[in-house]
């Protein structure tokens, strides 16, 4: 029992809750929302040490034992992706300040942004299928908001496909919930773990697992993506860069934790479904990273292609595979959340973001081009920058694993994701100006070039510090990769 | 019992994709409505159809009925009407803004 494990829930609950009251006084609603954020991190941070130094911690909601009763679990990995996560948020909501507009700000921007970290920090933390699915609910009704607050016409377009594909999947998410409920009569993960073990992973139960990941596939846009493109590029920036950064990654918790703990025992089924998924996701991400000259698109693509990197290193599933999944799932947050912030300050310089009518931005903005360089670079995985540990573990975990197809795959995506990036640098920031910047573009604020510099530091660090992050991500796929340690943690008896 | 239900759930589901599948807004949001109401069904169906009991309070009852699938319903239930509502808030604004509430016309990659 450590109460410590809701807190990161708790924290973004109450802020948002305290910042409706608040809805004209936007200077004290900025202050409050980084109180609450700052917060949120120190009993992040807090969380993350305890776990790393004294294993998994738990909590039982309203004192009911697991299996009953609603359990919240603190493994490194769910630690060290909401740690992450908060991080990586409140880069996003400092960048918020001043970019977002009054109109935004004055109608709840901040409170959804709060509500949108709860429901994430809540995935990552329960241990409760039904839970997850209710603070999946909360992520989404607050990313529906956040997503057409503004409500331009292309906003709108947008969330009314968006909306859609979500509410399809979350009434599948339930029906799926109901399926194995009905089967296994228990929807506490570790209880379902030992269960479903029991039982016999077979007939009734891939079926349910199959379904689940169609769930998962579809939040996370692992091959289910085509609603990914349209919907991201929509919001302001901030937004963007949120959803970019963690939207997606939750989904893809969301399969790890279920394939590694829930249907571990036929992956001759579960998991070869998952890997030409996998490797169909970063074909496809590819050719459509490609295809467009636009920044905001070709980063979108590049989100897909990474959900499919990181969906390879699942299908595989063995010791060093999993090691990379979490390094990468961490390196990746960061790394992307950086791209969209330093397109958002293109777009703030020029006003437009088609590589086509940009052009010699180096001149003016020197920072903002050799970061770009720089995030290019770590996502395409080049040492001694942060994805390339990751990228290491994961392609030695695919030829471990004898999976050689996806591998090559594999690698060949992270070849044109430094192809399609390093177009974008060029094109963007190198000849000569094409046109004149539109009206509304003015020279981004030093403030802002600053929080991007932090955040560069912060992907750089990631990579010097390989050695640390493999120490946590390590200890993160020992759990996962043996889910006997989890049920321990849960089911234990009190002491 | 239980054939009903399943019955009931299969004809909801059956209803919610085809509502889902037209081209009109309202019928879309119509059709998720109903999708969710199968679903809740379902939940209910599937934890076995028992009446006359009540769920269990004391560890020595012999009979009783699973309490869980109604709390589930019951969230569920609240998270879909919360939903639904934004929908059609979304759906009216779309409307009034776009002024179409046909699909088709919704499609497009294009930013104005």
């Amino acid at each position: 029992m450590n109460n410590l494990v809701v807190l990161p829930l708790l924290f973004p609950l109450c802020t948002a809750i305290i910042l409706f009251f608040f809805k004209e006084k936007i200077r004290l609603q900025r202050a409050i929302a980084a109180a609450g954020m700052g917060a949120t991190l120190l009993a992040c941070g807090l969380l993350l040490t305890q776990v790393l130094r004294s294993g998994t911690q738990t909590l039982n909601m309203g004192g009911w034992m697991p299996p009953y009763g609603i359990v919240f679990v603190a493994d490194p990995f769910a630690a060290l992706l909401a740690a992450a996560a908060t991080l990586v948020s409140s880069f996003c909501l400092l960048y918020a300040f001043g970019t977002v507009g009054k109109e935004r700000e004055r109608f709840y921007f901040y409170p959804f942004f709060h509500l949108l970290l709860a429901g994430v920090n809540g995935s990552f933390l329960t241990g409760d299928l039904f839970n997850l699915f209710v603070c999946f609910e909360v992520m989404l009704i607050s990313s529906y908001a956040l997503i057409v607050l503004g409500g331009t016409k292309i906003q709108l377009r947008e969330t009314i496909k968006y909306v859609l594909v979500n509410i399809i999947s979350s009434t599948l998410f339930v029906a799926a919930v109901a399926y194995l409920y009905g089967v296994a009569g228990t929807l506490n993960m570790a209880d379902l773990s030992v269960k479903v073990a029991a039982a016999g992973q077979g007939g009734i139960l891939n079926v349910i697992a199959v379904f689940f990941l169609v769930v998962f596939s579809l939040k996370a846009g692992l091959f289910l993506f085509f609603w990914l493109p349209g919907s991201y590029s929509a919001p302001p920036m901030a937004v963007a860069a949120l959803f970019g950064a963690l939207l997606t990654k939750v989904g893809l918790y969301a399969l790890v934790r279920t394939f590694t703990l829930i249907f571990p025992n036929d992956p001759a089924i579960t998991h070869a479904w998952i890997g030409w998924m996998a490797g169909a996701t970063m074909v496809l991400g590819a050719a459509g990273a490609m295809a467009y000259r636009r920044v905001l698109s070709v980063l979108n693509y590049n989100i897909v292609i990474s959900i499919g990197f990181i969906a390879f290193g699942l299908a595989v599933s063995n010791r060093s595979s999993l090691e990379g999944v979490v390094f990468y799932l961490l390196h990746d947050m960061a790394a992307k959340a950086l791209l969209f912030l330093l397109a958002g300050l293109i777009l703030q310089a020029r006003g437009t973001d088609q590589a086509a009518r940009l052009g010699g931005l180096i001149r003016s903005q020197p920072w903002i081009g050799w970061m770009f360089f720089t995030a290019a670079l770590a996502i395409a995985g080049i040492p001694p920058l942060s994805g390339f540990g990751g990228k290491l573990l994961l392609v030695k975990g695919g030829l471990q694993g004898d999976s050689f197809v996806l591998t090559a795959i594999s690698l060949a995506s992270s070849l044109i994701v430094l192809y399609t990036l390093i177009r974008l640098f060029m094109d963007v920031f190198f000849g000569e100006p094409k046109e004149e910047p539109a009206a509304a573009a003015a020279a981004p604020m030093r403030g802002h070039v600053v929080l991007a510099g932090a955040l560069c530091a912060i992907v750089v660090l990631m990579g010097f510090g390989s050695e640390w992050i493999y120490q946590a991500a390590s200890a993160a796929a020992g759990t996962l990769s043996d889910p006997s340690k989890y049920i321990e943690a849960v089911l234990k008896e009190p002491v | 019992m239980e054939l009903f239900m399943s019955l009931a759930v299969g004809i909801l589901f059956a209803v919610g994709v085809y509502l889902i599948l037209s081209k009109s807004l309202l019928r879309i949001v119509l059709g998720t409505s109903l999708l969710t109401h199968g679903v809740h069904l379902l939940l209910l169906t599937m934890s076995r159809l028992k009446a006359g009991s009540a769920p269990l309070l004391g560890e020595g009852a012999e009979r009783y009925t699973d309490p869980l699938p109604q709390a589930l319903i019951l969230t569920s239930i609240v998270i879909s009407f919360g939903v639904t509502s934004l929908f059609f808030v979304l759906a009216y604004q779309t409307y009034k803004k776009l002024g179409t509430d046909d699909m088709e016309q919704l499609r497009g990659q294009e930013h104005e």
